[in-house]
C-alpha cells in the first residue's frame, strides 16, 4: 500500500449464510479490507450465489440469480467474498452457465476476473499482513471449493501467522471433505454424518482450542458436529481471528 | 433418496466389518499413490498428455476400430463387434459352444461384469473358473464386485479364510496371508490348464499391430489365456490407442495411480493366436469390440468419460465410497467414475442418487490420471434429472421457490428475518433439534442465528 494510491472500491458479496446465521462475519471482512485499504461497499440488492440451485441442477433458476447477482456486482474494482465456495461460484461457475449467450458471458467474465475469496485478496492481492493479537492454537480445514477451485491454501495461513500470540496446529486429512457440500448434508444426512464423524475425530486429535475455516457452511457443519459430541473445541471463521474478533462468542455461543 | 438406495447406504453404514475393510485397502492405496507420485516429477505433464491421448482417440474411434480391426485380423484373430451388452455376450457364448467349451477360465475384467457374462455363461451351461484371487473369492462368496481394481476389497482376510476353508480341496492349515494365496494358487492352477476358453477383457487394444494389452499382478491372465484353445477378448471401444509407446504413456500413470506401484508386475501384449513357431498360444483368438453406450456417451457429454482407464483412484480417495464401499452404488462400477457411467450404462430411473450422492469436493478430479471433470460431468447429471423431472417433487419446489424469492431483495429480507425469528423459536446458541432441518440435527448440532440479520444491521449503518 503506497501513500496517496488510490483506495479500491471493493464491493463486499456477505454470502446468505453469513447473512442469515453469522453477521460477525461480515463485519470483521469489512474491518479487515478498511485495514488493508479498501473502501467497502455492500451492494444492498444481495441475497444469494445461487449456489443451491447450481449444485441441485436447476441451470434456469441458477443463471436468473446469476444474472442480477452479476448486474448488482458490476462496476467495483473488486468483489471479495467470505467463502471459498460462493467466491467460486462466481468465479468458476458463472462464465459455464453463459457458455451461449456471448454477452451475458462478457459480463460474467468480467465480474469472474476481479472477484475474490476474501484471504486471497488480502494476501495476494493487497499483500496486507494483519497486526492483530489472540493467545491461543487454532487448526484450520481447507474447504474443498475454495481449494481445489481457487487454490486458496497458503493465503490465510499467511495472514493467521501474524496473528500475534496464535500458533497454527496441523491437522490430520486438513484437505478433506467435511462432509457438508450444500444440500447432500441434508439429502444424505447419514453418509454427510459418517464423514463429519472422521473429521471431528482429526479436529479434536489436533489438539488445538480453536478451529478455523473460510466456509460458513463447513464451519457449521464441524462445529455442529464437534458440539454433539460434546468436544471443547471451539470454531470461527479465520477472517474473524484475522481482523481481531477472534476473542467474541464462537459459532454456536449466544452472542 | 431412493428407497433402495438408502436401504443399500443404510446396511453399509451399520457395517463395522464394511468400514475397516474398505479403510486397509483404501486407505493404503491413497498413502501409496502420494508417495508414487511425488517420485514421478513428470506426473503433471504425464497426465496432459494421457488426457490427449484419449481424447484424440475418443474423437477418432471410426478411424482407430478400422486400423485395429485390420491390424487384429492379419495377424489372425477375429474381431466381432457388439452394440449392446446382450450382443457382446451372445457372440461370446457362440465362439464357446462352437469351440465345444465346457469351462472357461476368466481373467478379470470389469467390461465382463459390465455387460453380465457370469450369468450369461451360467445360462448357457458354461462352467466358469475366476482366476483372479479378488475374483475367485467374489465368486466363492457369490457376490458382485465392490471395486475395480480389488474386487473383494469388502472382505476381511479373515472371510476370506472361511470361504477358502468351505471350498478348497487342500485349504490352508496356517492362518497367513501366504498359505491363504497358497491355497488358492493350488486351486487355480488345475482350473486354469483344464479350461477349454480363456476369456480377458483389455487394459489397451494397440491399433496400429492389433495386439491387445492386459495388465495383472498376480500372473493369471497369462496363464488363463494362453493354454487354452481359444482365446476370447471384450472390450470397450475407448480402450483403443495409436501404438504401443502411447499405452505405455498411459501404463505409467495406471499402475501408479491405483497401486502406488510403478509398473503392474505382469503387462502382456497379446498379438493374435499361436504362430506356426510359437511353443505355445491359443489355436484361435477373438476380439469383442463392445459398444454398450459409448457412442452415445460420447455425443451426450460425456465424452471426457471414456478417458478413463479404470485405475481406481477416484474411488479410493472419495469420502462417500470410503463410507459405503462399492456395493451401496449398485451398478457395475461404483465411487464417483460410477457415479458417471452407471446413469449412462443402467438408465437414471435406477441410479438417480449416485451423482446427488456426493459433495462435489473435487478430490476425484484432482487425483484423476487422465485429468476427467468428474464433478462438472456429475453436475451434469443433476441437470439432466432436474430438465426431465425426475428430482422429488418437494425438492423441485423448494428451490424454484427459494430461487425466485432470491431474486427480489426485498422479499428476501422479510423471509431472512421470518426464518431468523422461527429458528430461534428452538434456542439461543446451539439447538439441538429443528422440525425443518432434521437431517442436519439428527446429527449435529444447529447454531442459532443472530437476532438481526448482516443486512439488517448494515442498513441501520452498522460498521
Amino acid at each position: 500500500m503506497t501513500l496517496g494510491a488510490p483506495r479500491p472500491r471493493v464491493a463486499l458479496f456477505v454470502t446468505c449464510l453469513v447473512d442469515l446465521i453469522r453477521p460477525r462475519i461480515g463485519f470483521a471482512a469489512i474491518r479487515a479490507l478498511e485495514a488493508a485499504g479498501c473502501a467497502v461497499v455492500v451492494p444492498a440488492g444481495q441475497t444469494c450465489c445461487g449456489q443451491p440451485a447450481l449444485n441441485s441442477g436447476a441451470r434456469a433458476e441458477a443463471t436468473a440469480i446469476a444474472r442480477r447477482t452479476i448486474a448488482l456486482l458490476e462496476g467495483h474494482d473488486a468483489v471479495v467474498v467470505p467463502s471459498g465456495s460462493c467466491a467460486a461460484t462466481i468465479r468458476v461457475h458463472y462464465p459455464e452457465l453463459f457458455e451461449h449467450d456471448p454477452e451475458w458471458l462478457a459480463r460474467a467474465e468480467a465480474v469472474a476476473a476481479h472477484t475474490y475469496e476474501i484471504m486471497a485478496y488480502l494476501d495476494e492481492v493487497r499483500g496486507w499482513r494483519p497486526d492483530t493479537a489472540l493467545s491461543g492454537t487454532a487448526t484450520y480445514h481447507d474447504s474443498c471449493s475454495g481449494l481445489r477451485e481457487l487454490g486458496i491454501k497458503a493465503q490465510p495461513r499467511r495472514l493467521l501467522n501474524h496473528v500475534e500470540g496464535l500458533s497454527l496446529m496441523p491437522l490430520k486429512g486438513a484437505e478433506t471433505c467435511c462432509g457438508f457440500g450444500g444440500t447432500f448434508c441434508v439429502k444424505y444426512p447419514a453418509i454427510s454424518n459418517a464423514i463429519a464423524t472422521e473429521k471431528a475425530a482429526a479436529i479434536d486429535a489436533s489438539g488445538a482450542d480453536l478451529l478455523l475455516a473460510g466456509d460458513l457452511g463447513c464451519l457449521m457443519n464441524m462445529a455442529g458436529k464437534l458440539h454433539r459430541e460434546g468436544s471443547p473445541v471451539r470454531a470461527f471463521h479465520a477472517i474473524e481471528v484475522i481482523a481481531g474478533m477472534g476473542d467474541g462468542p464462537a459459532i454456536g455461543e449466544a452472542s | 433418496m431412493s428407497a433402495a438406495f438408502s436401504k443399500r447406504v443404510d446396511a453399509a453404514l451399520a457395517d463395522p466389518i464394511l468400514k475397516i475393510a474398505v479403510e486397509r485397502t483404501a486407505g493404503t492405496a491413497e498413502a501409496k499413490r502420494a508417495i508414487a507420485v511425488d517420485a514421478f516429477a513428470q506426473f503433471e505433464d504425464a497426465r496432459t498428455r494421457a488426457a490427449a491421448i484419449k481424447d484424440h482417440v475418443v474423437a477418432h474411434l471410426g478411424y482407430y476400430l478400422e486400423q485395429f480391426e485390420a491390424a487384429a485380423t492379419s495377424a489372425g484373430a477375429h474381431v466381432h463387434y457388439a452394440r449392446t451388452a446382450d450382443e457382446a455376450c451372445a457372440i461370446v457364448i457362440g465362439i464357446c459352444k462352437a469351440a465345444g467349451a465346457r469351462t472357461v477360465a476368466r481373467s478379470k475384467s470389469m467390461m465382463g461384469e459390465e455387460i453380465g457374462l457370469p450369468h450369461a455363461l451360467a445360462e448357457a451351461g458354461i462352467g466358469r473358473v475366476e482366476t483372479d484371487l479378488a475374483e475367485h473369492i467374489i465368486q466363492l462368496a457369490d457376490e458382485r464386485p465392490s471395486h475395480i481394481v480389488w474386487p473383494a476389497m469388502h472382505k476381511t482376510s479373515e472371510q476370506v479364510s472361511a470361504l477358502f476353508k468351505q471350498h478348497h480341496a487342500l485349504p490352508h492349515s496356517e492362518e497367513t496371508i501366504p498359505a491363504m494365496a497358497e491355497s488358492a494358487r493350488r486351486h487355480l492352477r488345475q482350473g486354469m490348464l483344464g479350461a477349454d476358453v480363456g476369456i480377458s477383457g483389455a487394459n489397451f487394444l494397440i491399433a496400429d499391430s492389433g495386439a491387445v494389452c492386459t495388465v495383472t499382478n498376480e500372473g493369471n491372465a497369462e496363464l488363463s489365456l494362453v493354454p487354452p484353445r481359444v482365446h476370447i477378448v471384450t472390450a470397450g471401444i475407448e480402450k483403443l490407442v495409436p501404438s504401443m509407446g502411447h499405452a505405455v504413456q498411459l501404463l505409467r500413470l495406471l499402475a501408479r495411480s491405483a497401486t502406488g506401484a510403478t509398473l503392474t508386475q505382469y503387462t502382456t501384449f497379446y498379438t493374435g493366436p499361436k504362430r506356426a513357431a510359437d511353443p505355445d498360444g491359443p489355436d484361435a483368438m477373438h476380439i469383442v469390440l463392445i459398444d454398450n453406450g459409448r457412442s452415445a456417451m460420447r455425443e451426450d457429454g460425456l465424452a471426457e468419460m471414456l478417458r478413463c482407464i479404470r485405475c481406481g483412484a477416484c474411488m479410493n480417495h472419495c469420502v462417500v465410497f470410503r463410507q459405503i464401499g462399492g456395493h451401496a452404488y449398485g451398478g457395475t462400477y461404483p465411487g464417483p467414475m460410477g457415479a458417471v457411467l452407471t446413469p449412462a450404462l443402467d438408465g437414471r430411473a435406477a441410479s438417480r442418487d449416485l451423482p446427488n450422492a456426493c459433495t462435489l469436493n473435487g478430490k476425484c478430479q484432482e487425483v484423476c490420471p487422465v485429468k476427467i471433470p468428474l464433478p462438472t460431468l456429475l453436475r451434469g447429471w443433476r441437470e439432466k434429472s432436474w430438465r426431465e423431472g425426475l428430482e422429488p417433487a418437494t425438492m423441485r419446489q423448494g428451490i424454484a421457490a427459494w430461487a425466485w424469492v432470491a431474486q427480489r431483495p426485498r422479499l428476501y429480507r422479510l423471509a431472512v428475518r421470518a426464518a431468523i425469528f422461527a429458528i430461534r423459536r428452538f434456542g439461543r446458541g446451539w439447538i439441538t433439534a429443528l422440525p425443518l432441518a432434521a437431517g442436519w440435527t439428527a446429527h449435529r448440532d444447529l447454531p442459532a442465528p443472530d437476532a438481526e440479520s448482516f443486512m439488517s444491521r448494515y442498513a441501520r449503518g452498522e460498521r
